[in-house]
Parts: structure tokens; C-alpha cells; sequence
């Protein structure tokens, strides 16, 4: 028998909401508010729109921008490498004839296209996201249902506004207690990635809840959410509270007067009813959690900046091969500390931490320091609005003093596609998503980090534990 | 993607099981940038020597054997995920493959290219494959609605299954596309009513 007062999921209400069609036997039609789109997963959909004579369905629901071919140095110069140009023309092209609004280079709203979503107010509690993109589940953060698709369904929603779909299995993630001094949202997600492993969270849509991430800012949260893709997870999101709304509130697409009090009445009712059935429930505490970092070539692989990186022999035997081949790759030996490594390279910036208040952060802590000689710096800020306001409170005064390098708006050294890449064999202590062989330039080196980790790393010019460089 | 409607054809028999899908299509030629074109490269390795001169022992080179249903062994298109592999049997002009099991990825890259993976019992393959090599014009019909395969000369027949989504896309020659632009009635209403 159903139970009468069973409860639902915040994602199941959010789901629900948006089922256009639902029948036995058929995936669900569901329907996405907002479709948000870049220069490299998008041409191949448009060619199919024109080859099946259909226009983009919502184009004023589709909002564009350039993010990851993008120099950070002279973005008013034409970009130099070809097909890197070529892609990002093809994309101002293809906004042209569709009629989609495009935040282009030179744009004052320019930027990662998870930075800007939020920071225009076009992330909103209660909608379906999609992107493609793995990080849309940064969005997940206000409360809405955001993740990465396949270029063939960017042109489906292009198409249609909507995708055929089943409906996910639900995770509930609680973190609950307080952070210690120096421990912050980047290593509570790198934290509970390590426990459940890079595949931990495969097929689930995961909502994060606990008193401790209901302490966190919005833009901590995006962090967290940010990176429930690298658990494997279809996407991750909070519950809207206060902090959501405040968050949005006046913000350029936000709604207004009248709207806004009739959204914000509805996003009062997205939460996960006190009976919901999870499939999954998972608990941690946030005493347990150390400023972490990773030591080998997946997210999974991060440990406390005080551990020693673990041992091959106590990995599952079948794991062994490919435990070693990632210290092989990163020049580290098991059992041994990653405290007091020399570091190349520290890049602050990525979808995951290029925010307002990650630069704040940062700059706070190096006032009066100097980045250590042996070290390069790259600040690069998720958006135009990003650097404006980073201009505006004089952090780029703080930057230049320390001998940091302060760029303009991208992906940049997140990923080797653009023109910022890890020289071979450099390590780079990153505040970015993925250490994947590879990610920041053929055979660089990566360790994930929070943002003040790195700052430590900056101006000590090696693994160093943040905590003991606080006052 | 086009109609499928029922196929009455002769069959071209690969009796080996575990076909990967570097075999179907080997990797080096997955660099092309569009979807058409890769039949020619339908079982490379198998089909054509290190000179490129058709191998005449493969069943593809050999006149008897031909027609819109491939038949192979057991565990077809298992290995790498690569779409091409269905881009390619699709390309040569197959409709149909029938097998006693396929892998999971290959089944929908399939369905999702207007290819019908039949699924059959041992039983039921190791009769196709008889009455094939002990007569090359022997026909099997593929009657999609009634989820029956038949054997023309023996009338034997056997039922499969297929998702219900699915069968009606390849009835109606629709992709998902197609299916939610049928809908778009439904989609507007929501629009309105929300
Ligand atoms: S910053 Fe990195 S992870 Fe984020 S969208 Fe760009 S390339 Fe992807």
C-alpha cells in the first residue's frame, strides 16, 4: 500500500513540477527553464537544427557565453590560436541566426558560464538547469535541478525545451557541526569524495543538508555543489533558505516587485519533506575534515594536508595497477607526506573557486606577503563582474604587491584547452575540479586545493597547512 | 530517421560471438567529423587484407550472402562505447541484427540510429544460422509491431522484446527529437498552465 503521508524529495517536487508528460513505459518529458550554452559543446547541435530546418524553440530561455577557449591575457586582441578562434566566432555566428543572447568576450557579463548563471540572478530556487557541461551542478546550490548533457540533447532542448529523461535515484549527504580554523567548503567536498570514492555517487542526484552546510554562503555552496559530478553523481543541490534569497535578491534577471513575491512564496515550499525516502543517506561530521588535498589523478585520491599518502598494500588488489600508475604520473611515493613539497604553479580560479568571495579570501591572507620567488601565480576571476568588483575593493592592489598575477575572466588552466597550460611535469597547487592525467597540459601536475591552501602554497612556495599561518 | 516497417530479407551470418565493436569499426577511423561514411570501413580488418584487396573468405565479400539482416553470435558490439560502431552497420544498409545477447551500450546506440537489435534464444540463432548455410536465399520477415522474427522456409518464429518508447520511435521514424516535437502541444499547455 502507498503510504498516504510519504513525503517527497526536494528533487522529486522540483521533478514533478516539471513533467510536461509522463507514461508507463516512456521516459519522462521533462521540461528545463533554462538552457545555458558554450563555444564547445554547442556547434555540433546547432548544425543539427539547421540540417532538420527547426529554429532554437525558447531561444530567450538559452543564454550564452565564451568560456574555455578564452585567452586570459588580452582578451581585446584577436584570439591567436585558430581553432580556438574559429570556435568561438562559430558560436557568435550561431547566436546571430538563432536568436540567442550571447555574453561574448568583451561582454561586462563575460565569464564561466557557472559563475554567471548565479551571478546575474538567472540561477533561481525551484527551476531545471541544464548545460553542456559537467559543473552545472554548481547551480544545484539554489535549490534547483542542474546538470550536464550530451551535445545530442543540447539540441534536443534547443529543439524543444525539454528532455527525455528517467526519473534519478536520490542521495541525502548531511554534514553536520562546525569547521575547524582554515577548513572551509572546497575540503569538506574534496573530504567527502574521498571517503565515498570518484564513483560513490554514480546514478544519484544527491542533496546536501546538515547544519553545517546551511551555514554556508551561496557561493560556498556552489563549491560544494560544483563538484558532486566528481563522485560521479548526475547533480547536487541545497535546499533554499534565507541565504538563498538574499543571495538573489535584486540580482539582474532575479524577479521583481510583485513576481518576486510570488516566487519567493513557491521557493518557500522546496524542501525535503520531514518522511522522504532517500535511497541513500550518508552522514559526516565536520570536526573530521583537515584543509585536504589530492595526491594522485582522480578526485577520490585527496587525504589531510598533514596524512601521508596512503599505501598501494592497502588498496583493493585489483586497484593496485592503476593506484600506482597515478603516483607514478604525480612523482610521489605511498606511505610518504605531501607536506613541504615545492610547488611550480598555483592557479586560483575555475567554476569552483574564482568567486568574489574566494578573492576576497585569498587577498586577505596575503596583505603584506609576497608570493615565494620560486613560484608562479595565476589569479584568473570567473567573470568580468568578477574582476570589476575585485578592481573595485582594490584586491588587484593586494594581488600586484604579493606578486600575483591577476587575469582576465575564463576557464583558463582549469582545463588544457586554451592558452594557460601546466608546463610537463610541474606541479600546480589548483583550486580547480579535476586532476586528471593531463587536465592542466600534457603530463602536468595537479593537486586540488582550497583557495587559502593554495594562497599558503603561494607564498611558502611549498604543501604547506594553511592553520599554521593563521593568526 | 527513417520508418521502419516489416523487413522481409535474406541474412548475411556471422557466426562468432563476443564481436567488439573495434572490430565493427576499428579506431582509426573514428576521426571523421560527420556521421556518414564509415560502411565502407564495416569490419575493416575482416573484410579487406593489408593491401586492402577484399579477403574472399569473409561472408560480407561473398556474393551468396547478402541482405538487410546481419546475424552474429552471442555478446555483439561489447568493448569501447564508440556510437560508430551502429553509425557503421547503419551506413552499409543493415536494418536488423540478430543475436543471442548484445551489449548494453551497443543496443541503444542502435535503437538510437534506426538499427533493430534483435534479441533471440540460442535455439533460435543456431536455426537461423542452419537454414542460412543450407540454403542462401532463405528469408527471415522481422514484424516489428508483433515483436515476431520468422524463418520463412522452416516457419518457425519467435517473439522479442523491445522497449515501448523505443518500438515506436523506429515505427514512426522518430528520435527523441521527433518524439518530443510530437508533443509540442503538450509542451505550450504546460508553458500556459504552470
Ligand atoms: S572552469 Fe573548468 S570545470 Fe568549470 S566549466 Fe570551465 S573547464 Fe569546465
Amino acid at each position: 500500500m502507498i503510504h498516504q503521508n510519504q513525503g517527497k524529495t526536494l528533487v522529486e517536487k522540483i521533478w514533478d513540477d516539471h513533467v510536461v508528460k509522463s507514461e508507463e513505459g516512456f521516459p519522462d518529458i521533462l521540461y528545463i527553464d533554462t538552457h545555458l550554452i558554450h563555444e564547445v559543446t554547442s556547434p555540433q547541435a546547432f548544425d543539427g537544427l539547421r540540417k532538420r530546418g527547426l529554429p532554437v524553440f525558447r531561444p530567450q530561455q538559452t543564454v550564452a557565453t565564451a568560456d574555455h577557449n578564452v585567452p586570459t591575457l588580452n582578451q581585446h586582441l584577436p584570439i591567436a590560436e585558430e581553432l580556438s578562434r574559429y570556435q568561438v566566432d562559430m558560436l557568435t555566428k550561431n547566436c546571430a541566426e538563432f536568436g540567442v543572447e550571447l555574453y561574448g568576450l568583451g561582454h561586462p557579463y563575460q565569464g564561466i558560464v557557472h559563475v554567471i548563471g548565479p551571478e546575474l540572478g538567472i540561477t533561481q530556487p525551484g527551476k531545471t538547469m541544464v548545460c553542456g557541461d559537467s559543473h552545472t551542478s554548481t547551480h544545484g546550490a539554489f535549490g534547483a535541478i542542474a546538470f550536464g548533457i550530451g551535445t545530442s540533447q543540447v539540441e534536443q532542448v534547443f529543439a524543444t525545451q525539454c528532455l527525455l529523461l528517467q526519473k534519478p535515484k536520490t542521495m541525502k549527504i548531511e554534514v553536520n557541526g562546525e569547521l575547524g580554523k582554515g577548513v572551509g567548503a572546497k575540503d569538506i567536498i574534496l573530504y567527502i569524495i574521498a571517503q565515498i570514492s570518484a564513483a560513490g555517487g554514480t546514478g544519484y542526484f544527491i542533496e546536501y543538508a546538515g547544519s553545517t552546510i546551511r551555514s554556508l554562503s551561496m557561493e560556498e555552496r556552489m563549491t560544494i555543489c560544483n563538484m558532486s559530478i566528481e563522485m560521479g553523481a548526475r547533480g547536487g543541490l541545497i535546499a533554499p533558505d534565507q541565504t538563498t534569497f538574499d543571495y538573489v535578491k535584486g540580482r539582474q534577471f532575479a524577479p521583481k516587485g510583485e513576481d518576486w513575491d510570488i516566487a519567493l512564496d513557491y521557493w518557500k515550499t522546496l524542501y525535503s519533506d520531514e518522511h522522504a525516502k532517500f535511497d541513500a543517506v550518508l552522514e559526516f561530521h565536520a570536526k573530521d575534515i583537515a584543509p585536504m588535498i589530492t595526491y594522485g589523478t582522480n578526485p577520490g585520491m585527496g587525504m589531510g594536508i598533514n596524512d601521508n599518502i596512503p599505501s598501494k598494500l592497502a588498496q583493493p588488489e585489483t586497484e593496485q595497477p592503476s593506484f600506482q600508475k597515478a603516483l607514478d604520473y604525480m612523482g610521489f611515493l605511498d606511505n610518504q607526506p605531501i607536506l613541504g613539497k615545492p610547488v611550480d604553479y598555483v592557479f586560483i580560479g575555475s567554476c569552483t573557486n574564482s568567486r568574489i568571495e574566494d578573492l576576497r579570501e585569498v587577498a586577505d591572507f596575503v596583505k603584506g606577503k609576497q608570493k615565494d620567488p620560486n613560484v608562479e601565480v595565476w589569479i584568473v576571476p570567473g567573470s568580468k563582474q568578477v574582476e570589476a568588483q575585485a578592481i573595485e575593493e582594490g584586491l588587484d592592489q593586494i594581488f600586484q604587491s604579493a606578486g600575483f598575477q591577476l587575469r582576465e575572466p575564463g576557464c583558463s588552466a582549469c582545463l588544457g584547452m586554451n592558452e594557460d597550460k601546466i608546463p610537463a611535469g610541474k606541479y600546480c597547487v589548483s583550486t580547480s575540479n579535476r586532476n586528471f592525467e593531463g587536465r592542466q597540459g600534457p603530463n602536468a601536475r595537479t593537486m586540488l586545493v582550497s583557495p587559502l591552501t593554495a594562497a599558503a602554497a603561494a607564498v611558502t612556495g611549498k604543501i604547506t597547512d594553511v592553520r599554521e599561518l593563521l593568526s | 530517421m527513417k520508418k521502419f516497417e516489416t523487413i522481409t530479407s535474406r541474412v548475411v551470418p556471422l557466426p562468432i560471438e563476443n564481436i567488439d565493436t573495434d572490430q565493427i569499426i576499428p579506431a582509426r577511423f573514428l576521426k571523421a567529423t560527420t556521421r556518414e561514411g564509415f560502411g565502407n570501413n564495416l569490419f575493416r580488418d575482416w573484410r579487406y587484407d593489408s593491401n586492402n584487396e577484399p579477403k574472399a573468405d569473409f561472408v560480407m565479400n561473398n556474393p551468396t550472402y547478402s541482405g538487410k539482416i546481419l546475424v552474429a553470435g552471442k555478446n555483439f558490439g561489447c568493448g569501447s562505447s564508440r556510437e560508430h560502431a551502429a553509425w557503421a552497420i547503419e551506413d552499409y544498409g543493415f536494418d536488423v541484427v540478430i543475436s543471442s545477447f548484445f551489449a548494453d551500450i551497443f543496443k541503444g546506440n542502435a535503437l538510437n540510429n534506426g538499427v533493430l537489435p534483435i534479441q533471440v534464444s540460442d535455439e533460435f540463432l543456431e536455426k537461423v544460422f542452419e537454414t542460412t548455410f543450407s540454403n542462401p536465399n532463405s528469408e527471415i520477415t522481422v514484424d516489428l509491431e508483433a515483436q515476431t522474427v520468422t524463418i520463412k522456409d522452416s516457419g518457425d518464429v519467435e517473439s522479442f522484446e523491445i522497449n515501448p518508447y523505443k518500438k515506436s520511435c523506429l515505427i514512426n521514424g522518430y528520435d527523441d527529437i521527433d518524439f518530443i516535437l510530437s508533443h509540442v502541444e503538450d509542451i505550450t499547455y504546460f508553458e500556459k498552465t504552470r
